[in-house]
């Protein structure tokens, strides 16, 4: 099959504007009247709030008004995707540093900053809990004392909090004989990893304007990934039908999942509603670090294998920090637990993970969702089983991996694309089988990773009358270029230019619906809504042609903006609507749903497709100073077909040092339950400089996804075994096994030195 | 508003894209809160307030600064270029064209800083090495691209002789 549009790197469409300064993101939008908020935040962990006193900040010049909870009772002010357990502002308890307990609205930010400080609060500090060990440990202090309200989503709705501890809920699944198979395996490992916190610190930190209008409906212009969530909250906190709530979504400067679901919108919704003006709130950078951040981990893992190097049985059990509200959290668990054994077959599994609460920054959706965490426990072992048995790394996954078709789990997609292809295009491509210069060690690592299900996504394509194309979509277009792809797939169906087509920004007003923009999940999901939208304006066009040339439909195709017949003739698509109209308006609007519904697969509904990848790294090492460099990195993602192939690079470059991020420097510090480096000073993210100087994408394409032309999802995938083949590269460099990230030089270096004084301690 | 909350104003004279400004500014004044606010160039972007991420990169005289920590009134007399200010109606100059065909872009929010450290790079180092160009980089956080793209483009656009200044 070509394609004349769809795999080809086009330019993205908005590019000319990014690069021109021209581009509008929410924290640029201006509107008449508009107020601007600040927070003030808890500066404990945990405390009661005894008293407040705002009357000298409302006197500030400037300034509208100072809200706290109890100016919010006339909404329901508790929001979260999966427990409502969060509150607008803090009511009686702060649960974490950092948490809004306060705003002030006024003329001006310098205003409203200055006024901040003339709140007064009197704070009565409670016992906190600020790593996993302390939230789990017998007779912990509680974070959340009341049962919580449920959230929207279905999956959830037999959440499994464990009364009277810190874990607001479980996930289990079983395959098999469990446990009692590891008695039959040649060699048990069983060993403990941790992950930690990192801060997604998109460049352009989280920002929300909100209007109301004189008939009870609320506009907010928000920097978010699923306007439609957003709305479900509002709606419900503010009492309003969904349709009276409105979200729109400019571009957004980076995500990564740390703006999904609703974030400051709750907050300027019932500021703009006070003051009865248009409030903004953006929030600086460090605020950032205060609002969302990656879920840290501890993941204990027993494996069991033969001594040809089959696997026989793992029992994974992961206990995942989410701070002081659950967020997306109880999903984050679900969703990297279920696949915590990689792409591999293992025939009894027990895997178990928990929630966790603890008076930290709280934790949610960050690329990889869960993944990355056991990933990186799961695959560090895997090499570490390789090592003992005395197996090549790269030939005793190759022999444990599922296949092309293969069930993973009970109900759910079989396996749509060819591991063993892309480890071997990742060992390839490193030199595997070549022994490594000096100095130099080469690790593997491979994940894989389910998107969501069930999941709807629905798109209208209008095509107007002089043959262009709007592309209504409420997929956000956050950097990762789907707007694009979307504007490829519309236009390659209807056989148009790439610049006829538009695609509109997210507006719940206008755009249809969209779970989300996350999971990796757009260009299949919305792309197949996108694609089967524009079929539908196609069969349309060519129903009216097969009228007015009175040719059969199967005779006739598109071709350039026109309906051609077998016999040449031609009726461009303003004919075919002068037709359809008799005069020279109207358009012709096609549809799109994509809605796989529930399965019985464990997760509630089957995934979409799997996202695959595999990574091969090629370090070497200061042993002076413990530092690690990463000369050579291969990312090999399976993508089915690349829609815009520059676009996939993007991605995995960008995945690929982000990974490095977390792998080699990130990490959010507390010091009791105080964020010791919430700015770009102290918490340290790749620079240019930190790019491997080989570094090199690769893409799986035999056009078996499930989206559109064969194409499934990529973007994440690619971050996820960084760390792990890092790890398993020092390990085959130094003989030294890290357990816990980052791998900064200090960690490496003590262990270099353990690894030192064992071996001259005579036996 | 009480006189005891009113701070002291300044007036500011300088070039802003070529275009000469007159402004009475508070002498505390940001220049990156002068372009957005007063001149309503919003090219220039917040992100992390220290001079870390340059995502607020400008230039004062050829001389990239980080325009959230730079008073407004340290530009008396000088030139400054924003990214608003790099092409020519709708032209686009040669950095930007090869931004686009490199794909150096995804967000954009860190875009016009990377395009006015480059442009600062490049009247240096008109054929500038990749090791310069990351080196030269260390100013400009990007969490979308990974670089690569960025890098490939700045030193592609050092290899067209129509770039050089």
């Amino acid at each position: 099959m070509t394609f004349r549009v769809v795999g080809r790197s086009v330019r993205r469409l908005d590019v000319v504007e990014k690069v021109t300064g021209r581009a509008r993101y929410v924290t640029d939008m201006e509107l008449p009247g508009m107020l601007h908020a600040k927070l003030l935040r808890s500066p404990h962990a945990h405390a009661r709030i005894r008293r407040m006193s705002v009357e000298a900040a409302r006197g500030y010049p400037g300034v509208h008004a100072v809200v706290t909870s109890g100016d919010l009772a006339w909404c329901d002010p508790y929001f979260g995707p999966a427990l409502r357990d969060r509150p607008i502002l803090a009511i009686d308890v702060a649960r974490y540093e950092g948490e809004p307990v306060a705003a002030v609205v006024a003329d001006t930010e310098e205003a409203a900053a200055e006024a901040l400080t003339l709140i007064e609060v009197d704070y009565e500090e409670l016992p906190a809990v600020t790593t996993l060990a302390e939230a789990l440990a017998p007779d912990a202090p509680l974070v959340h004392t009341a049962p919580p309200l449920a959230g929207h989503f279905a999956d959830l709705s037999t959440l499994k909090s464990r009364p009277g501890t810190n874990v607001c809920h479980q996930f289990h699944f079983e395959r098999g004989r469990g446990t009692a198979a590891l008695a039959e395996a040649d060699l048990v490992l069983d060993e403990t990893y941790t992950f930690p916190r990192v801060q997604h610190y998109s460049i352009e930190p989280h920002a929300a304007v909100a209007a109301w209008d004189e008939h009870g409906g609320l506009t907010v212009w928000a920097s978010t990934q699923n306007p439609y969530s957003v709305r479900a909250e509002l709606a419900k906190m503010f009492r309003a039908p969904l349709a009276a709530i409105r979200i729109v979504v400019p571009y957004l400067g980076g995500g990564f999942g740390g703006k999904t679901y609703a974030k400051l919108e709750p907050i300027v919704g019932a500021l703009a509603r006070i003051v009865g003006r248009p409030v903004r709130l953006a929030l600086t950078a460090e605020e950032a670090f205060r609002t969302v951040r990656r879920c840290d981990a501890r993941v204990r893992v027993r494996l069991g294998l033969r001594r040809d190097g089959l696997l026989l049985a793992a029992a994974c059990e992961g206990d995942f920090d989410v701070g002081a509200y659950a967020d997306i959290g109880p999903r984050i668990i679900q969703k990297g637990t279920y696949t915590a054994t990689g792409p591999y077959r293992v025939p009894h599994v027990v895997l178990h993970s928990q929630a966790v609460y603890t008076n930290t920054t709280p934790g949610g959706a960050f690329r990889g969702f869960g993944v990355p965490q056991l990933a990186w426990a799961f695959e560090s072992l895997l090499d570490e089983a390789a090592t003992r048995l005395d197996l090549d790394p790269v030939d005793l996954r190759r022999q444990n991996l599922l296949a092309h078709g293969e069930e993973y789990a009970p109900g759910d997609t079989p396996i749509d694309g060819k591991f063993e292809e892309s480890l071997n295009r990742a060992a390839e491509a490193i030199r595997w089988t070549q022994v490594a210069a000096a100095g130099r060690g080469r690790g593997v690592a491979m994940m894989m990773k389910a998107s969501i299900g069930p999941t709807v996504s629905e798109a209208v394509v209008r095509l107007h009358a002089d043959a262009s194309v709007t592309v209504l979509s409420s997929t956000v277009e956050m950097g990762q270029g789907a707007h694009t792809v979307m504007a490829q797939i519309a236009a390659e169906v209807l056989a148009v230019s790439i610049d006829r087509v538009r695609v509109a920004a997210p507006d719940t007003a206008v755009t249809p619906y969209d779970q989300t923009t996350s999971s990796s999940r757009s260009t299949t999901m919305m792309g197949r809504a996108v694609q089967d939208a524009a079929e539908d304006v196609r069969a349309q066009l060519l129903r009216v042609a097969e009228a007015a040339l009175h040719v059969p439909v199967r005779q006739l195709g598109l071709d350039d903006g026109a309906v051609v017949a077998e016999d040449g003739r031609r009726l461009s698509y303003e004919d075919v609507l002068k037709e359809r109209f008799g005069m020279g308006g109207g358009e012709l609007i096609g549809r799109g749903i994509v809605a796989p519904g529930r399965s019985a697969a464990p997760l509630g509904g089957s995934t979409p497709f799997w996202e695959m990848a595999a990574g091969a790294a090629e370090i070497s090492l200061d042993e002076e100073t413990g530092a690690i460099t990463v000369e050579d990195y291969v990312s090999v993602a399976d993508v089915g077909r690349r829609i815009n192939p520059q676009q996939c690079e993007g991605q995995d470059e960008g995945a690929v040092l982000q990974g490095l991020g977390h792998t080699l420097f990130e990490e959010m510090l507390y010091d009791g339950g105080q964020l010791l480096n919430a700015n770009l000073v102290d918490y340290r993210v790749p620079r240019a400089a930190d790019v491997p100087a080989a570094l090199q994408c690769h893409f799986i394409e035999n056009g078996d996804g499930a989206g559109p032309f064969g194409a499934k999802g990529m973007g994440e995938g690619s971050l996820i075994p960084v760390s792990p083949a890092v790890g398993n590269a020092l390990r085959r460099l130094a003989g030294v096994r890290l357990r816990e990230l980052p791998l900064t030089p200090e960690r490496v270096w003590r262990a270099l030195r353990a690894r030192d004084q064992k071996e001259s301690t005579p036996p | 508003m009480s006189d005891t909350h009113t701070p002291s104003s300044c007036s500011l004279a300088c070039t802003v894209n070529g275009r000469a400004v007159a402004l009475e500014v508070p002498a505390h004044a940001l220049l990156i809160d002068v372009l957005r606010e007063r001149l309503d160039l919003k090219g220039a972007k917040r992100s992390c307030d220290m001079q870390v991420c340059g995502a607020c990169t400008v230039l004062v005289d050829g001389a990239p600064v980080s325009s959230c920590t730079y008073l407004a009134v340290e530009a008396e007399g000088a030139e400054i270029l924003t990214v608003e200010g790099l092409s020519h109606g709708d032209t686009l100059d040669p950095l930007q064209e090869a931004f686009i065909e490199h794909g150096a872009v995804q967000c954009g929010f860190c875009t016009s800083g990377m395009l006015m450290s480059a442009r600062a790079l490049l009247a240096e180092d008109p054929v500038p090495t990749r090791e310069r160009v990351a080196h030269h980089l260390r100013g400009n956080l990007c969490r979308c691209t990974g670089y690569s793209k960025v890098i490939d483009a700045i030193v592609a656009c050092g290899r067209r002789p129509e770039a050089r200044a």
